[in-house]
């Protein structure tokens, strides 16, 4: 009996009204957890019921705390006939079974019913005892801590990156099953709720279990995802990276001591023995997939090429293996070794993070992936996923191989993706192949002399861009040139990366958000003919993509992407490819050439000057694009680099010539009689399409940049102010004579009027980035597109010295206003503390208040509200209206980054992972499919806060929403709408805050709850 | 290509202020959309008609979700769904019980009920404020007297606490609900020239004197209910102008202390007894309802407009009423001084508000 939970239901508020003659409600609470079930007294008569319950205690297994949720639901006592159900709260207990984390679950949460939606709050306190449990057969895994932050969270140190942990799970999916024609869609949907909440509880013990058996006490960049196969199932899979994490003590001794000593026990062990545990490779199978592997380059090679089921072709492994040494001199031969033997007691070395720490990187390939078409089948034995777990182990060793060819020994910033329509399946893995230092990867023996030789070999900022590959065995055809930067080492003219720019990179000027986009038609198709034709498709889509992401990098005079996701979705009649990543100028790799046009027919002169035209065209895009992103590279004395560099490895025939432009590098070409990419044929239409499709790309307004990493390159002077939100847009397409271009224009069009609105929407917080933007493309019906958008607005100042000082005099006038209000104030400003306390900057008001005088009619009677900007949180302090002094519900702050700008992390309390469904046979009366699903997303953004509130958090970090499935039936006037979405609740403290708190009190230990952790009352 | 479905969620719920006005003032979409235009929003942003149309609805959606929880602002407060800041949910509230000056003046004295709201459509037409921003405005007052009235304490407070007003917009409010409940007529045409500002100045003064908050502060309604006992009382007042010796020393004494002060001396000379017949019998009349209803008519009539068609200085009116309440206090026949004050302390303050053009 290792765990005792108790659960207290303290009171209700704002509830329905469940009683029309007395317009009131008699509600009472059954706690549910297991098979057991308590139930509260029935508080008459009242919309806000003060239940007060005794604490209800449920005696479990840890593994059952793992697994199941803590089930609150909240019901209308009816004397004469069933009761009704006002709805329900699901609590995941799993923060409070690991150390470190919360100690408490406490706060109101939102009543939530599939139907109706959030229906008032409940205050509920939930409490674990554990008991340590010796049995070392255990089938639990509490202790380890998950974290959905793909980057060593801020408050620990890696001590060994273990690697790659994965697992699925399957289901049936209730809302198949026949009992789901008698039962009521509520009931479907909750026993839907209920069974995605168990299969996540029950994974994750699972990876856990994985990942005490490396020897390692967390996972970093957990993904979890849903894939709801129809008929054939429910699959829940996750991956992720086992680590063995360290607290660090920080200085400052702000966090609050450790739980309880018997707890942090438990961990220590995990740190004592870091031999990781030895996996045997698993034999290599016949690989059936349809693969690609992106080079960094502009071509890419097809390793193999096969249909779903019937035909298999071995493909060429291990191609660029072997070659180890040769031209990195006995130093990469060490250090390849080492990482070899790291590395290859793993069956898979990937690694799901995607910003390391330093040193760790070594050297970065290129972007790996792969793609497997399948047929789904009803699963029939839920408990051996077999053959899913087959599909995944086939298209990861796709991956791992592809990484060899590469020289490399591990993939990085991982992930895994499918896309499903009917009974058809793409699977879809990428990440990024790269050489890592072994020093993380396990007990660090030779680690002394090796860190110190990599020091003195890779001179920061570009040691990560050298190939990892041997030049004269290349994988595929590449230009390759010295360093731009340490003149020492090779490296490509363009480098594609699945992962954030490391911190040490040199970047030239900003980056920007690219984005290829691309449709395709496909014949309706049953089974086997669908699976083939969509086969068949794929490898023209990627090489499109790939085609239009370089176009794009070259026009914005760039050569490197980060953050590359490239998203294949498939429909019914058509393929949709979208590839997101953020383009940089990296310092330490060549300037990238221009676009060439060229036309087929040279002898036409107004053709000529048509090409003419549009290569003028195109030029001044790159020139003002130059300008815009502020990329201006040193101009590199052609001395250095037409003057070999004396170093006796050199080898005269590699020389570059002088001009940039990059087709005339002829020795390394291997792809004999290849085009050059970057000359654009325009031989027909189509081509024409695709070169103005290019110039139509708007950049964003003056003031916002955007991207889709953590962090926008080349600014870093981030203000407090944030704003995270999700968009949604779904268009019909005319069914009436499609073509690929008709379709491409319209998607094209959704997107860039989708990034418009974004645009329109934040002005009020220029200067401002969009970081993390992150695109979801779906095909719920034949002719509709939806694309979902989920990104984090941060502002940043333009000249900071200046505001600092402005700041500091606003601040002392607010003071010296409020002076006398002090005392009154003081509990107010504790727990508001997670406002941001930054006056906006002046520019930014004045702005404000020339817009809002921009003449709208009817003058209302002077009503004398001070002005505040349209997104500010802060300007509580010298808010001068008192009658919302009492508020009581504390901020919570959302972002899909690891961090919070001008604050510091100091507490992880564990993971958010939420399922919901919501469903409405009333769409018109709910303002229709827009209505509907912006109530729902604004429910989804409370639940979630609320959960973090009551773990005594104030931020969501890692935030990211994993599914938005919406579904509608207009003629019926029904929709329904599943989300998931997942982060890490932390605590965090404004860096002004925290120099105050520990001059003011160097030695008290600093609750969190005098830092916003007490957000309800 | 047609938009089936486009929104956007905030963290933070987003809030335009012009839209928000918009909204308020009843504009549909369409027409919000046309007068951003006009507003040279395109222009300052560089955005196109479709995204301000997307922007508009978005907005729009979200204020239409919001106004349910206006309508019990502490709601607002304590709900969870939309993340506001409490300088812009003081904002939202504010202008959500914000009223158009045309507007009040049209319902201002009239019973708030179905058929109040039936006449809403001849106000829109009449004022040129949309039915749809008559119709918030309407049902904010019915819902602002529906709540407070029946309730303990000052009204002011009351208001303040269930609806979370800034002072000024709930002492307002207080004075919608009085005149509401009392029915003062505010609409004849005579009184056309007053503002709702001096009506509310008016009613404050009442409610602060006449009331029965004014004695008791333990009482339901306490600020809503004239003291009807006072009301009574009142008619004690009428001896001053009964009386004819009384009548005659009030003039001499009045006419003594401001010989050579008034510059419409030999006028005020001349209407003395007119005008406190006036004055006097508009007190002694209170005790009717009907009466009561009359107040600003009999006021207006019995005195504002003898003064104005004589072309008196507002300084010579405030002269004269000085005067006049104060030379009360020597008529030794006159027993009734405290009623006199509470009568004629606040009729001073509120026949000063009421003169001018």
């Amino acid at each position: 009996m290792p765990g005792k939970l108790k659960v207290k239901i303290v009171a209700g508020r704002h509830l329905p009204v469940m009683d029309r003659a007395s317009d009131l409600t008699d509600a009472f609470v059954e706690v549910k957890f297991g098979n057991t079930t308590f139930k509260t007294d029935v508080y008459l008569k009242s919309l806000n019921p003060q239940w007060n319950s005794e604490w209800f205690k449920f005696e479990v297994d840890d593994e059952d705390l793992q697994d199941e949720p803590l089930q609150i639901t909240v019901l209308d006592h009816d004397t004469y006939s069933a009761n009704d159900a006002i709805g329900k709260v699901y609590i995941d207990i799993d923060p409070l079974l690991y150390s470190e984390a919360a100690t408490v679950i406490s706060g109101w949460f939102p009543i939530y019913d599939t139907i109706h939606g959030i229906r008032g709050e409940i205050n509920v306190v939930v409490k674990v005892d554990l008991f340590n449990d010796l049995n070392r057969f255990r089938q639990s895994s509490c202790g380890v801590k998950f974290f959905c932050t793909t980057s060593i969270p801020k408050c620990y140190r890696a001590v060994i990156i273990h690697g790659f942990v994965e697992e699925l799970v399957v289901n049936e999916d209730p809302e198949y099953q026949w009992i789901d024609r008698i039962r009521t869609p509520r009931a479907s949907n909750e026993a839907r709720q209920r069974l995605i909440s168990l299969m996540s509880g029950e994974l994750q013990r699972k990876i856990g279990l994985k990942v005490l058996e490396m020897r390692g006490n967390a996972v970093v960049g957990y993904l979890q995802c849903f894939d709801l196969e129809g008929e054939s199932g429910l699959v829940v899979r996750a991956i992720g990276t086992a680590c063995t994490l360290d607290k660090l003590s920080s200085p400052a001794a702000f966090l609050p001591a450790c739980n309880s000593p018997s707890k942090e026990m438990k961990e220590i062990p995990f740190n004592e023995d870091p031999n990781p545990n030895t996996h045997s490779s698993g034999p290599s199978t016949p690989l059936k997939n349809q693969t690609y592997s992106f080079s960094p380059s502009k071509s890419y090679s097809r390793q193999s090429s096969s249909s779903d089921t019937d035909l298999s072709l071995t493909p060429k492994t291990g191609m660029g293996s072997g070659s180890a040494g040769k031209e990195g001199g006995p130093f990469k031969a060490l250090l390849r070794q080492q990482t070899q033997s790291a590395l290859e007691q793993r069956e898979f070395p990937f690694f799901t993070l995607t910003a390391f720490p330093p040193g760790f990187l070594v050297h970065v390939g290129g972007v790996v992936s792969a793609r497997s078409v399948k047929l789904l089948d009803r699963i029939h034995n839920p408990d051996e996923p077999e053959t899913r777990d087959a599909w995944w182990a086939e298209i990861r060793q796709e991956i791992k191989s592809h990484a060899k060819a590469l020289g490399c020994h591990a993939v990085v910033g991982y992930s895994e993706s499918t896309s499903i329509c009917e009974e058809v399946c793409i699977l879809s893995a990428s990440g990024t192949a790269a050489v890592l230092n072994p020093r993380f990867l396990q007990d660090g023996t030779v680690e002394g002399c090796l860190e110190q030789r990599l020091e003195e070999n890779l001179p920061a900022g570009c040691g990560f861009c050298h190939i990892p590959y041997d030049e004269l065995n290349m994988p595929f055809p590449a230009h390759l040139t010295y360093c731009y930067n340490c003149r020492k080492q090779k490296v490509p003219d363009v480098l594609f990366t699945t992962i954030d720019l490391p911190t040490d990179a040199t970047v030239i000027g900003k980056g920007c958000l690219i984005q290829a986009r691309l449709c395709r038609l496909k014949k309706k198709a049953q089974a086997e003919a669908n699976a083939t034709a969509i086969s068949n498709l794929l490898p023209f889509m990627e090489y499109e993509v790939h085609t239009q992401l370089m176009n794009k990098l070259k026009l914005k005079g760039m050569n490197a992407l980060f953050g590359l996701r490239i998203q294949i979705t498939v429909g019914e009649n058509m393929l949709m490819g979208l590839a997101s990543a953020t383009g940089v100028y990296l310092a330490a790799l060549p300037t990238p050439g221009g676009i060439q046009i060229a036309g087929k027919t040279p002898n036409d002169g107004s053709y000529e000057q048509h090409i003419s035209h549009m290569q003028k065209k195109i030029n001044d895009t790159i020139a003002k694009n130059k300008e815009l992103y502020e990329i201006t590279p040193p101009e590199i004395s052609e001395e250095i680099i037409g003057s070999p560099i004396p170093e006796p490895r050199q080898r005269s025939r590699l020389l570059r010539s002088q001009s940039e432009s990059s087709d005339e590098v002829t020795e390394l070409d291997l792809s004999h009689g290849k085009k050059d990419a970057f000359v654009l044929e325009i031989d027909d239409t189509d081509a024409m399409e695709d070169v103005h499709s290019l110039l139509t790309d708007v950049p964003p307004p003056s003031g916002f940049y955007s991207c889709n990493t953590e962090i926008m390159p080349g600014i870093n002077n981030w203000t407090s102010e944030i704003q995270m939100f999700t968009s949604v847009r779904v268009i019909r397409l005319s069914s009436l004579n499609l073509t690929n271009q008709a379709l491409n224009k319209n998607f094209n069009d959704l997107c860039e009027n989708l990034l418009k609105s974004l645009y329109f929407k934040l002005r009020s917080m220029i200067p401002c980035c969009l970081c993390h933007v992150n695109f979801t493309v779906s095909l719920p019906e034949d002719e509709l597109i939806q694309v979902t958008v989920t990104a984090v607005a941060i502002t940043f100042d333009k000249n900071q010295a200046l505001q600092t000082t402005k700041i500091h005099v606003e601040k002392s006038l607010q003071r010296a206003s409020t002076d006398n209000e002090e005392l009154l104030q003081f509990p107010l400003e504790l727990c508001s503390d997670s406002l941001p306390s930054h006056p906006f900057p002046p520019a930014k008001e004045h702005l404000e208040s020339a817009s809002s005088n921009s003449g709208i009619p009817a003058a209302q009677r002077a009503v004398t509200v001070e002005k505040a900007s349209p997104m500010g949180e802060g300007n509580f302090r010298n808010r001068s209206a008192p009658p919302c002094a009492n508020s009581t519900v504390g901020v919570v702050k959302m972002t899909p980054l690891s961090f919070i700008p001008g604050a510091k992390i100091t507490k992880y309390l564990g993971i958010i992972n939420m399922f919901f469904i919501r469903e409405t046979t009333s769409l018109r009366e709910e303002g229709g499919v827009s209505g509907f699903l912006h109530a729902f997303i604004a429910e989804v953004f409370a639940m979630v806060r609320a959960h973090v509130a009551a773990l005594g958090g104030n931020a969501v970090v890692s935030y990211i929403m994993k599914q938005c499935v919406f579904m509608e039936n207009p003629n019926k006037n029904q929709a329904q709408c599943l989300i998931n979405v997942s982060g890490d609740a932390v605590v965090f403290v404004r860096e002004s805050e925290l120099e105050v708190v520990s001059t003011q009190q160097p030695t008290a230990n600093c609750q969190p709850s005098c830092t916003g952790g007490e957000v309800t009352t | 290509m047609t938009s089936e479905l486009d929104i956007f969620v905030g963290n933070t719920t987003l809030i335009d202020e012009d839209v928000y006005r918009l909204w308020l003032d009843g504009y549909s979409v369409s027409d919000a959309v046309a007068l951003r235009v006009r507003s040279g929003i395109l222009e300052q942003t560089g955005a196109t008609a479709a995204v301000l149309q997307s922007d508009t609805m978005d907005h729009y959606r979200t204020f239409h979700m919001l106004e349910r929880l206006l309508h019990a602002p502490p709601k607002l407060l304590h709900q969870l769904i939309f993340q506001i800041p409490p300088s812009r949910q003081a904002l939202l509230i504010e202008r959500y019980y914000a009223f158009d000056e045309a507007f009040v003046r049209e319902v201002l004295g009239k019973k708030l009920s179905k058929g109040t709201k039936k006449d809403l459509d001849d106000i829109s037409t009449k004022t040129g404020i949309t039915l749809k921003s008559c119709r918030r405005q309407f049902d904010n007052f019915k819902r602002v007297f529906k709540v407070v009235e029946e309730m303990r304490g000052s009204l002011v407070d009351n208001i303040q606490q269930h609806f979370l007003l800034s002072d000024r917009l709930a002492r307002d409010y207080a004075a919608i609900v009085f005149f509401a409940n009392n029915r003062f007529e505010t609409g004849k045409k005579k009184l056309q020239y007053l503002s709702f500002g001096d009506f509310a100045f008016c009613a404050e003064l009442m409610i602060q004197n006449w009331t029965l908050g004014a004695v008791d502060s333990q009482v339901d309604d306490m600020d809503m209910d004239l003291d009807k006992e006072f009301l009574q009382d009142l008619k004690e007042l009428k001896v001053l102008v009964a009386d004819k010796d009384l009548l005659d020393l009030h003039k001499s004494l009045v006419c003594t202390a401001l010989r050579g002060k008034l510059g419409v001396f030999s006028e005020m000379e001349a209407n003395f007894k007119n005008l406190s017949r006036g004055l006097v019998n508009v007190a002694a009349k209170l005790t009717h309802n009907k009466d009561v209803r009359d107040l600003f008519v009999d006021l207006v009539e019995k005195f504002v407009e003898p003064c104005r068609s004589d072309h008196w200085p507002l300084s010579d009116v405030r002269l004269f009423l000085n005067q006049y309440s104060a030379s009360v206090h020597s008529l030794d026949g006159f027993r009734h001084q405290a009623l006199w004050d509470r009568y004629m302390g606040t009729l001073h303050g509120c026949l000063l508000r009421l003169y001018h053009d």
